[in-house]
């Protein structure tokens, strides 16, 4: 269960009447509206990433490339385009410091064990500690959604999502089975 | 009434809570609500009264206990089992084998929360005694009350509706067993029969829902009673949510299925002869008939009086969704008129999300916090492609509205529909689970 209370309910110093003032959206009220697709305690899957422990960076980057459409989208454009810079860093700030919520979901364990080396290989050094962490704004993979970065990894294939340039050139000598079994490793991390 | 109001009541017979058990017989001199036969009297504790276990009141049940666990939380439903309204389309279009998917219990999020649960029917509020009565006379008091109670039917307004309209005619506008009755209709039709859809003027629940509907109605007979036809009788003069998008999914795909007509208001039923008349003058039968009364609040909200001058929905204001009628009193969901949201289960999400943090805060003597809510709805147009709208809202100029130059419609190229059949499911999966846990 998330402690919020201490956060929301800061300690008032101003005599104002409710219904005349009140303050600000506040991180909690802004992530809101995420968690009815994105959970409270993470996702319950499966296409709808768990943004629980996300970086912050990595959620910030997401928000603003789909706010200038740089990253494909169905609902998510539109929705960013209502929040401000200011609103986004409270809004990935607030995510980052959620608890780790593993995802339950059957994957094939062969999979991920080829995976595992592959990872090691060609991702290790942007997503690190197998996946739990990301360097500068990549993303954490740990125990994410199979069907999530499925999708991502066939927009980027396609040429619909633009990969850093360092994913790029591992990318391409990757075939769809070697990248599959990778974002099984991933997704099995706990 | 209807079979839903008759079920409900027997239901509510066999469904007796620990707390009401001690109840003696019927209680019938115990509705002036009151001392007499309170039960769970009220100690020390602060005590927060959640009245229906929907999209609203699961999640402002649950946001109460989160944020002050010092705060005492009742949730009194009816039923012990929620079905979705949210994908109750997908059963009647055939994509659906059960309602299970779409049915979630109360006992986890009660568990995990230490929510207490009461399954009785709700018949009164006395605002001034801070209590409400139960269907057996017994009263539980509040020191503030949350009504989430969806909505009602406006069916004295039509002609000829009576108890029996509804097992012919069937609704299916409150999920569960006029889904299935729906469903039934449709599988016993022969082919080259003809649906009659009736919907209702704006506001009411889920804009895009009849239209939802008939689109996959129309894909049922298109695939299985390719001779059939669907024909919808819209009361508004156009089509009310996602227009764009759905006329061309009728257009492109159910042209030979799919009849659909503006400006046809409904005024009169004769489930005898399968009719629907329109203005009192122009009858339209069909084999089978899905006819969607105009809706109001919830019947508990009109009964206490939480209802505006429009006599249909509940007047609140933006902090709190405290009624600007009844003090204490915070109506969210369907039942509330919150600007420029629609009526749909996302906006009774976020609006329960919202309501809780500021009536805790108001409780605790705290600040308030300004309103964010969002709405996200998916509507199927066939058995493989959605398509969304999208807003966030806050209060501009002392009013609940979208967040301009944001939000908005799928591409009307339908680029995005099968992603976005793909995370409609997720959505379903991932809402219901925030409601029961």
């Amino acid at each position: 269960m998330m402690k919020w209370s201490k956060r929301i309910l800061v300690s008032s110093v101003l005599a104002f009447s409710a219904n005349a003032y009140a303050v600000p959206p506040t991180a909690e009220m802004l992530t809101f509206g995420c968690l009815g697709c994105h959970g409270g305690n993470g996702s319950s899957g499966p296409s709808m990433p768990t943004l629980a422990n996300q970086s912050k960076e990595a959620i910030v980057d997401a928000m603003k490339k789909f706010k200038s459409g740089e990253r494909p989208a169905t609902v998510m454009g539109r929705v960013a385009k209502a929040y401000t810079d200011d609103e986004i860093a409270l809004m990935g700030d607030f995510f980052s410091k959620q608890k780790f919520f593993p995802t339950t979901q059957a994957l094939k364990k062969a999979e991920a064990k080829k995976g595992a080396e592959l990872a090691k290989k060609n991702c290790s050094r942007c997503h690190l500690e197998n996946g739990k962490e990301g360097k500068d704004d990549a993303p954490v993979m740990a125990s994410q959604w199979l069907p999530y970065m499925q999708i991502q990894m066939e927009l980027y294939t396609t040429d619909k999502r633009k990969m850093p340039e360092k994913m790029a050139d591992k990318v391409k000598n990757l075939s769809k089975e070697e990248l599959d079994a990778i974002l099984t490793f991933y997704a099995n991390v706990k | 009434m209807t079979l839903d109001r008759r079920n409900f009541i027997k239901l509510l017979g066999g469904a007796s809570t620990v707390a009401m058990a001690g109840a003696s017989g019927v209680a019938s001199a115990a509705v002036a609500a009151g001392s007499a036969s309170e039960v769970m009297p009220k100690g020390k504790q602060r005590r927060v009264v959640v009245i229906g276990g929907g999209y609203g009141g699961t999640i402002a049940a649950k946001y109460v206990r989160m944020l002050d666990s010092s705060i005492e939380v009742v949730m009194i439903e009816r039923n012990k089992q929620y079905v979705s309204c949210p994908f109750s389309n997908y059963y009647i279009g055939g994509l659906l084998k059960d309602l299970s998917s779409l049915t979630i219990s109360y006992d986890k999020l009660a568990k995990n929360h230490g929510i207490k649960m009461v399954y009785a029917d709700v018949t009164a509020i006395d605002p001034a005694a801070k209590t409400v009565t139960m269907g057996d006379g017994k009263s539980i008091s509040y020191d503030r009350l949350i009504v989430s109670p969806g909505v009602d039917f406006r069916t004295e307004e039509i002609e000829g509706y009576n108890d029996q309209t509804s097992l012919l005619m069937p609704h299916a506008w409150k999920a569960g067993e006029q889904t299935i009755l729906l469903r039934k209709q449709l599988e016993a039709m022969k082919d080259g029969g003809t649906v009659v859809m009736s919907m209702p003027l704006v506001p009411y629940r889920c804009p895009p829902g009849p239209y939802e509907r008939v689109s996959l109605i129309a894909n049922y007979l298109k695939t299985s009673k390719p001779k059939s036809k669907v024909i919808l009788l819209d009361a508004n003069d156009k089509v009310v949510a996602k227009a764009p998008l759905f006329t061309k999914a009728w257009s492109t795909y159910y042209k030979d299925n799919l009849v659909y007509v503006p400006s046809k208001k409904v005024t009169k039923v004769d489930s005898a002869t399968m009719t629907v008349t329109v203005e009192g003058i122009e009858d339209f039968k069909g084999d089978v008939v899905n006819f969607i009364p105009p809706q109001r609040a919830g019947r508990i909200a009109v009964a206490a009086g939480l209802v505006g001058p429009d006599k249909n929905w509940c007047p609140v204001d933006t902090i709190s969704f405290e009624s600007k009628i009844h003090k204490d009193i915070h109506v969210i969901g369907d039942s509330s008129s919150a600007g420029a949201m629609p009526k749909s289960g996302y906006s009774a999400n976020t609006e329960a999300k919202v309501c809780a943090t500021n009536l805790v805060a108001l409780m605790n003597g705290k600040e308030t916090v300004e309103l964010s809510t969002l709405n996200v709805c998916y509507s199927a147009i066939s058995d493989h492609e959605s398509i969304s709208v999208a807003a966030v809202y806050k209060v501009i100029e002392g009013k609940i509205a979208a967040v301009p130059n944001s939000g908005g419609i799928s591409p009307v190229d339908f680029s995005a529909t099968k992603y976005e059949h793909i995370y409609a499911e997720s959505w379903l999966k991932n809402i219901l689970t925030e409601m029961s846990t």
